[in-house]
């Protein structure tokens, strides 16, 4: 039977193996931003500049020294809170992806709450008319909007709705102390450009997942024994089909979080995906090691999330691994 | 059971799925055009996509210029139709390096399990965990961005998806009995998985392939977009939009043209994946 | 079984089926799957619907509840239920059917629990939506119906979510669901198949006695002749869609009228039937496609009575009073002549390039040392802290040009033995393995190509033991090309090859997909054989086959000993095919092995209990009147294995406390036989010499 313990051994093995992962992309977030440019100071400086001041540059910034040390100084100070200090502004990183975090995640907070609830229905529609023309139309139309880049369907809504219906505004740099609904209007737009690209994602999830329970013996077992449709969507049906579908919504959220950066720098938003972009283009290399592996961070603690959400739903998923 | 279960071979069975697939041949059909405009370009394109013409700059469509003319006054549907060149060989370069490269790890891994399975599978966990955008832009910085760069990074980050995604199917083909029949009459690991297990996991890559090809269009022309991608002076339609996007509010035809043009490709490949999976399903 | 009951005059049938009609839409094409099905099952009767792979029975039961898949229809003929006329039911109306009046009980009953709910949810729907109780009240007579099918403490298993319950519970729950409401109907779609021999014999006597009890019809559907013989009054016969014969189950099984059902139960291994006694019978021929077959008898093409006129006529059902059939000659059904397929072509001596292997050049008859042998042979695995023995400390010998069977119920260890054999799996430490005198490195990866060569295996599944993206010539080609050969030498010892195992030269460039079941389970038998090994391992080899396929390959393996003198493992869970093709038998439980000797030996004791209880578990066409030891208990938790003998908390037989604390030693039993038990060979249980069967069929 399912125990107190055998749960908690579940939840710290997924907490740990989070903490695994974390770990690993801290140091290939690392070595991305120490490694690759070969060397920091000529990278930031620029090809043309004084090897002196290269050398100058690489000694304040710490880069001269073995890597294993230069990895532990930051992640230890990261840990604590210390994000570094930003090259470009030459100030603290953390506030800075702090203020920025927390608009990236009202933006995908909205966008989120509107294409989850629509994909899984979409899905859940199509799989009950599967092979018919409404399925087909669903799939391809869920896959061609998701193909689709962010930029271009920003740009298209913007001409709708912001150049030529002036419904919306067309960036979404609301003026300061705007309150709660006069924000909600400023990020309709820019979440619909997202809404757009996961729909076909979740819905294809949700679709794959419900075909295949209503094509399962216990769905037959349910039918034969006399429940009505409704029954037999709701107990039997749904339950199973969904699972699926709450590991992948969890990435959503993830990738959401940090996947913003077309969007956010299109309607001048500040969020965390502008950030990186600013950081990339500047070469501002703690800011963006910095902002990236935060983007992580927010997936891992999603992905933690599902799980608990799958184990509550799926007896089996209880038991094993324990 | 009854003998002669499926008289037909399975070549031309796919063969007939395909040809009766509308979603296939409408994609290859949009595919088709803008590869040919990629090859042909300035030749094709009504006029000279790069000269300027500052007497009309900003002119909204016309019968002379059916696109309208941007801010230096050059036809905007010339430059459509050239645009289409670099995006159509970074793109499917990524990809198919990607898959390759892909092909080969999921293989490895999905067969040989053990230590090195758990590794690279934490490490593709990890890497996962990141959007490819921002995976991209942190590389780009570093490397510099050129279209030789942009191909590798592309290709190097799809390589853990691709391989993921084979490595499931390699999972499932190993447990099947003719891997077991293999190594019992001696054949080696990579006898056994390049020539026992990936003829059989190569559908799944090929259709991964045109899924990627997508999303490789997709990349390649959001970075583009800013300024990551696709380096100045072409005339791909990513850079065409960022520097007439300011004008969006007066001078629309400068931006619409091009996204369509992105538009129309993505969903052309992505109607080709769509005919394509349902080829490799029978 | 009780005498079929007079039909009642107020209520009606429970079910009729008249002139039924069912196609298939594949693709374009519409299929024809079955033809002018007739079946009436009166009230409180059981009747058996018997037939291969394809004839449609599956079809019948699923149109009886009118439901088929999404591509099937009913293309004529009506179908009643309970005096109801199935087709002309609305929604709501079909609906009430399904919850009173038929049920169904299928094929694995894992998959037919939901997974995420509780069984007492599952069980309690049923009430509520047949009586509209409240879901205490439903939990309440859940609980009854659990106490009916012999479940004791219904509460625990009512908390209990599918997976924690093993497949012979899982089955009992579904009965007891299905039986809830009493249905005047239950369908049951080869309820046993894939349960272990005890647990079915449980669950069939479960069935027999509930169908007492509540009075139902029952409609049983299975492929299992002497399961059905058990089990039915009645029994109809079905080939290709149509029904060939029908008519008491006692009577159309003594005494068959269409050559078909003749066949089948010709290609059946009597009980006590021995390879040496000669071949198996088989059906020559297949299956038709369905639908291909018009204006004609259905199986005219591969019977051996068929005459002109069954190529130009089909035959009607004759009424041959009180019993059908549909043959212009059901007289001469029993003098159907035997068919068993001419022997092979002899494969030439080994080729050079290849060396025979070593130890098997001495011709039998000489005591040569045992091919294969292994000493304290264990695996143990480490699941969640715990220790799993799937192997405890086998030893087995074998010789050269003899089988040994290997026998056992889920979780006995015998695949994971097979695996050990093969070197697919590591055993541990101090597990020896010797062949040809000389000792086996534990993996195959280590093994010398000449060793790899002399120890095969035939595989279970043909559908998966074969790469499917490779042509025949491709999978036989590459296991010769390891073997040493190549260019010319290669294609010929090919086209021997396919010979012995009587595939055409057509058949090398076709693909795994082109090729019915029995035609792939002989590919890789050639596979094989390619580089003339000295021991196969057999893993259930034709447990996926027909029983009219299995018999010609249950032949093809006996042939292909005689000539090359190779020796078999063979592992199986059908203890008359083990018998018939082995001369020596083991017995694993649990990973041990209780009892090894020679077959006839094993068989008609003194055995072990568990090879008694086993044996009785047999359903067989001969006697239904065998006593059948019931094994107490469950199979005990892999993980938590009793203490002294494994087998002590089932064991009918045991003596006391000394069964609980030590286990027992194998002790001889006789010539080359041996016995784990405490129990003095000559007081264990004997099956009397009457009951092998000297039926020369």
């Amino acid at each position: 039977m399912i125990t107190q313990s055998a749960i908690l051994r579940f939840l710290t093995k997924r907490a740990l193996l989070s903490l695994a992962t974390l770990a690993i992309l801290s140091i290939v977030v690392f070595l991305g931003g120490q490694l690759l440019p070969g060397d920091v100071g000529r990278a930031v400086l620029g090809p043309l500049a004084d090897a002196r001041a290269v050398a100058v540059f690489n000694h304040q910034v710490g880069a001269d020294r073995p890597l294993v040390i230069q990895y532990w100084d930051w992640i230890s100070h990261f840990l604590a809170g210390d994000m570094g200090t930003s090259f470009t502004f030459r100030a603290p990183v953390a506030p800075f992806i702090g203020e920025a975090l927390v608009n990236s995640l009202k933006l995908a907070g909205l966008a989120f709450v509107l294409v989850v609830p629509l994909g899984i229905a979409g899905g859940v529609w199509a799989a009950m008319h599967v092979g018919r023309l409404g399925d087909r139309g669903l799939v391809l139309l869920g896959q061609s909007l998701g193909v689709v880049p962010e930029f271009i369907s920003s740009i298209v809504l913007i001409l709708i709705f912001g150049v030529w219906l002036r419904w919306l505004p067309m960036s979404a740099d609301w003026p300061e102390g705007a309150g709660p609904l006069t924000q909600l209007r400023y990020l309709i737009l820019p979440s619909l450009p997202l809404v757009l690209v996961f729909f076909g994602y979740v819905a294809r999830v949700a679709r794959v997942g419900t075909i295949e329970a209503l094509d399962a013996d216990y769905t037959r077992t349910a039918i034969l024994k006399g429940l009505s449709t409704g029954q037999v969507m709701r107990r039997h049906v749904l339950r199973n089909a969904l699972l699926p579908t709450i590991t992948v919504v969890a990435s959503l959220l993830g990738y959401l979080a940090g996947g913003l950066v077309v969007i956010e720098t299109l309607f001048h938003y500040r969020g965390i995906g502008a950030l990186i972009y600013a950081a990339a283009r500047a070469k501002d290399f703690p800011m963006l090691e910095a902002g990236v592996l935060t983007v992580g961070a927010v997936y891992a603690l999603a992905s933690v999330l599902a799980d608990l959400l799958s184990a509550a739903l799926n007896p089996r998923l209880r038991t094993i691994g324990a | 059971m009854s003998a002669g279960i499926a008289p037909v071979s399975l070549a031309r069975e796919r063969l007939n799925v395909a040809l009766r697939s509308s979603t296939l041949i409408a994609g290859l059909a949009i595919l088709t055009f803008w590869i040919v405009c990629a090859l042909l370009g300035a030749r094709i394109a009504p006029q000279d996509p790069y000269a300027d013409n500052l007497l009309a700059t900003l002119a909204p469509p016309s019968p002379a210029h059916w696109f309208g003319t941007d801010q230096l006054g050059r036809d905007i549907l010339s430059r459509v139709i050239v645009g289409a060149r670099d995006i159509l060989i970074v793109a499917p370069l990524a990809t198919l390096l990607g898959t390759v490269l892909g092909t080969c790890l999921g293989l490895c891994i999905g067969y040989l399990r053990g230590a090195l399975d758990d590794v690279v599978s934490r490490v593709i966990e990890a890497v996962q965990a990141l959007p490819l955008v921002i995976v991209a832009l942190m590389a780009l910085a570093a490397v510099g961005t050129s279209n030789t760069t942009v191909v590798l990074v592309i290709g190097f980050v799809f390589t853990p998806l691709i391989a993921r995604t084979v490595r499931a199917a390699v999972l499932v083909e190993s447990d099947l009995d003719y891997v077991a029949a293999a190594q019992l009459r001696g054949d080696g690991a990579l006898a056994i998985m390049f020539i026992e297990i990936l003829p059989n996991v190569l559908p799944i890559a090929v259709v991964e392939m045109t899924v990627r090809l997508g999303y490789a269009i997709f990349f390649v022309a959001s970075l583009s977009f800013i300024g990551f991608g696709i380096q100045p002076p072409s005339a791909d339609w990513g850079i065409a939009i960022a520097e007439n996007y300011s004008l969006i509010g007066s001078y629309w035809w400068t931006v619409l043209f091009d996204a369509g043009a992105t538009a129309s490709l993505v969903i052309g490949v992505n109607l080709v994946t769509d005919g394509m999976s349902s080829v490799f399903e029978t | 079984m009780s005498a079929a009951p007079a039909a009642s005059l107020e209520r009606p049938d429970a079910l009729r089926i008249e002139h039924l009609d069912v196609v298939y839409r594949i693709g374009v094409r519409e299929l024809r799957v079955l033809s002018d099905l007739c079946l009436t099952i009166r009230r409180g009767e059981s009747y058996g619907l018997v037939g291969e792979s394809g004839c449609g029975k599956s079809t019948a039961a699923f149109a009886a509840i009118r439901y088929l898949a999404r591509n099937g229809r009913v293309s004529g003929g009506r179908i009643l239920v309970d005096g109801r006329d199935l087709m002309a039911l609305s929604p709501g109306e079909l609906r009430r059917l399904r919850t009173q009046s038929v049920s169904m009980v299928y094929q694995d009953p894992a998959r037919a629990l939901n997974p995420s709910l509780r069984i007492g949810r599952q069980m309690a729907e049923v009430f509520e939506a047949a009586e509209g109780l409240g879901p205490a009240a439903s939990l309440e007579r859940a609980a009854q119906m659990l106490s009916r099918v012999q479940i004791a403490g219904p509460e625990r298993v009512l908390k209990s979510y599918p997976h924690e319950l093993s497949g012979g519970m899982q089955q009992r729950v579904i009965i007891a669901m299905a039986l809830s409401t009493n249905p005047a109907l239950l369908i049951l779609d080869e309820p046993t198949t894939g349960l272990d021999a005890t647990v079915e014999a449980e669950v069939l006597e479960l069935i027999g006695r509930l169908h007492a009890e509540f009075d139902n019809s029952i409609l049983f559907i299975s492929h299992n002749l002497p399961v059905v013989a058990r089990m039915c009054d009645r029994v109809g016969v079905l080939y290709a869609g149509e029904l060939v014969e029908e008519g008491p189950a006692a009577s159309v099984f003594r005494e068959p009228r269409h050559p078909y059902t003749v066949g089948l139960m010709r290609c059946i291994p009597a009980f006590g039937r021995r390879k040496n006694h000669g071949r198996l019978s088989t059906i020559p021929g297949f299956l038709p496609a369905p639908g291909s077959v018009v204006g004609r008898c259905v199986f005219e093409g591969r019977c051996g009575n068929a005459t002109e006129r069954c190529a130009r006529e089909a035959p009607p059902l004759v009424d041959l009073g009180g019993r059908l059939a549909r043959c212009f000659y059901p007289e001469r059904a029993q003098d159907l002549p035997r068919q068993s397929e001419t022997p092979a072509p002899p494969a030439t001596s080994a080729p050079a390039g290849t060396s025979a292997p070593p130890g098997t050049s001495a011709p039998p008859g000489t005591p040569a040392r045992p091919l294969l042998r292994t000493r304290n042979l264990s695996k143990t695995y480490q699941v969640s802290g715990k220790s799993f023995q799937a192997v405890h400390q086998v030893a087995i010998d074998l010789d050269a040009g003899e089988t040994l069977g290997l026998v056992g119920e889920s979780g006995s260890g015998k695949s994971s033995l097979a695996k050990l054999l093969l070197g697919l799996s590591v055993p541990d430490g101090g597990s020896e393995i010797e062949f040809a005198g000389e000792a086996l490195p534990a993996r195959a990866h280590d093994r010398t190509p000449a060793q790899l060569k002399a120890l095969q295996i035939v595989f279970q599944n043909p559908g998966s033991a074969l790469n499917r993206s490779q042509t025949v010539r491709r999978l036989i080609g590459r296991s010769l090309r390891r073997a040493g050969l190549f260019g010319r030498a290669r294609e010929t010892r090919l086209r021997e090859l396919a010979a012995s195992v009587r595939l055409t030269p057509r058949h090398l460039d076709e693909k795994p997909r082109q090729l019915s079941g029995g035609l792939k389970q002989r590919v890789g038998i050639a596979r094989a054989f390619a580089g003339a090994p000295g021991v196969v391992v057999c893993d259930e080899p034709t447990s996926a086959l027909d029983v009219s396929v299995q018999s010609a390959i249950l032949n093809l393996l006996v042939e292909l000993q005689n000539e090359q003198h190779v020796s078999y493992v063979f592992i199986s869970h059908d203890l008359n095919v083990v018998h018939y093709v082995s001369d020596r038998i083991a017995v694993l439980y649990l990973g041990r092995l209780l009892e090894i000797g020679p077959s006839e030996s094993v068989f008609s004791g003194p055995h072990h209990p568990y090879t008694e209880a086993l044996l009785s578990a047999i359903p067989s066409l001969e006697d239904a009147a065998v006593k059948r030891i019931r094994l107490t208990g469950e199979l005990p938790n892999a993980l938590n294995l009793p203490s002294g003998c494994v087998f002590h908390t089932r064991c009918p037989r045991k003596l006391g406390e000394i069964c609980e604390r030590q286990e027992p030693p194998l002790h001889p039993a006789g010539e080359g036989h041996a016995i784990r038990c405490h129990i003095p060979a000559a007081e264990l249980g004997q099956r009397s010499s009457s009951r092998v069967s000297d039926r020369s069929s």
